[in-house]
């Protein structure tokens, strides 16, 4: 490794630290590159480098990375299908236009497949998600090390470019489909209908404290589920990509050690790429259909 | 940040990736898109001719049916012309009819007229006869006087 070498363990936390914009409380004492230490004379909105200060920062701390890059994708990804529907005709379709409808016709598809109430608001959402976290999964793709790298040439300290890789993220999105799965079950089945639901089954109303309890896990574990499995697939993905690139990254020199480990990151990481299009484009599509189908839960009366 | 050869071996990855997906990934995804496309596009395309064809069918329709029209036209003109022909060949064939039936019925009476007339002359013969003979006071031989009755019938 060069000059300002860095260890394992400091490469991979690098690669696993967001760009966290927060106050750290006064009085916080401050490592620099060098090793000084400055205590904070007051508390300070600053970006935290490192782990420990974007602990220190608590919860009103900003991800800035998963913020730019979330919205970032979710505007390309508005702005295409805007443009496409702007311009949509009825002929026969090409280029965009043709991959859109076809999405569209995907997406509506799995909606149709999975939601039997009646909702206009469904498919757009199912479309949207699918779309947001495919966009977001598929910057798992690019070389690690790149965006990295060109922000810290502009002075960027961290920057993980993918959103879904931070849980922050996942359970952004999770909490948003759980709203909208307590809002649907209230608005269709009532404020009663609700809680009866929660209370009065599967034991009856004798047994309501087991039935909340049943049921209260059953509805917490939908926007924890949906989140950790997203946020662990693509961590996963992720952590293996560093390790292979720090497997390659022990360069020793000219020797046939070091070629083997070239050609073998390569290999790897070319291998883990191509097997990732698949869990990317899978767990984008299981996060749909999951919020389909619960949202579908939602809006049943009788079970 | 270091930067070393791990850099290096990353774009080659990404450079075979991306050959990668050009050749497995987005050949079949354009596949299936042209595929759809081509599906929409003879769609379109045959719904094109079907509209045009249901076009040329209403007008051969509208043909058909202008000429069935003509055609019944032309045949109740014909029927009529006809009609009218018959009718005034049947008015000709009764009126010659009648004429000959005229005809003869003259022709009978006169003969009748004819045939009164001669019995009526034989019998004024034989009423002058027998008036003559009564006022002769005798029987006039009818024999004798035969020329002279003759005469006298011939005069009537």
């Amino acid at each position: 490794m060069s000059s300002e070498a860095l260890t394992s363990a400091e490469y991979i936390k690098h690669h696993l630290q967001n760009l966290t914009y927060g106050q750290l409380p006064a009085g916080y004492e401050r490592h620099d590159v060098n090793g000084n230490v400055e205590a904070l004379q007051q508390a300070t909105w600053t970006i935290a480098h490192g782990a420990e200060e974007a602990k220190a920062m608590g919860f009103w701390a900003l991800n800035l990375d998963t913020f730019i890059m979330s919205l970032l994708l979710g505007a390309v990804f508005m702005f295409m299908f805007y443009r496409v529907a702007k311009a949509a005709s009825t002929g026969i379709p090409s280029g965009l236009q043709n991959f859109c409808e076809w999405a569209v016709e995907f997406v509506d598809n799995s909606v149709r497949g999975s939601f039997s109430g009646k909702n206009n608001m469904v498919g757009p959402l199912a479309l949207t998600v699918f779309f947001w976290i495919f966009s977001m999964n598929l910057m798992d793709l690019l070389p690690i090390d790149y965006v990295p790298l060109v922000m810290q040439a502009l002075g960027v300290p961290y920057f993980k470019v993918v959103p879904s890789t931070d849980p922050n993220a996942t359970f952004g999105m999770a909490i948003g489909v759980f709203l909208l799965v307590l809002y649907y079950s209230i608005k269709v089945k009532g404020l009663g209908g609700f809680a009866g639901e929660l209370t009065l089954q599967p034991f009856g109303k004798w047994g309501m404290p087991v039935n909340l309890l049943l049921e209260g896990v059953n509805l917490i574990a939908k926007p924890i589920s949906l989140a950790l499995r997203l946020f662990g697939n693509m961590y996963a993905g992720e952590m293996i990509f560093i390790l292979i690139a720090l497997m390659g990254g022990s360069y020793l020199g000219l020797s046939a050690t070091s070629a083997t480990l070239f050609g073998s990151q390569i290999l790897l990481s070319l291998g883990w790429a191509i097997f990732h299009i698949l869990i990317i484009t899978l767990q984008a599509f299981i996060f749909m259909t999951l919020t389909v189908v619960y949202l579908d839960m939602a809006h049943q009366e009788h079970h | 940040m270091n930067i070393n050869a791990t850099l290096l071996a990353q774009t080659i990855m990404f450079a075979l990736f991306v050959w990668f997906c050009m050749k497995f990934v987005w050949t079949p995804i354009i596949a299936a898109l042209e595929e759809r496309k081509k599906q929409i596009a003879d769609g379109l395309a045959d719904a094109e001719r079907a509209k045009h064809d249901l076009e040329l069918a209403a007008k051969r329709a509208a043909e058909i049916l202008r000429e069935a029209k003509e055609k019944s036209a032309d045949i109740l003109a014909g029927g009529e012309k006809r009609a009218s022909e018959i009718i005034e060949a049947a008015k000709d064939q009764a009126r010659t009819e009648g004429d000959r039936i005229i005809t003869g019925a003259k022709a009978e009476i006169d003969q009748e007229v004819f045939r009164a007339k001669e019995q009526l002359r034989t019998q004024v013969s034989a009423i002058a006869l027998a008036g003559a003979s009564k006022i002769l006071g005798r029987e006039i031989d009818a024999k004798a006087h035969n020329d002279l009755l003759d005469k006298l019938v011939a005069e009537i």
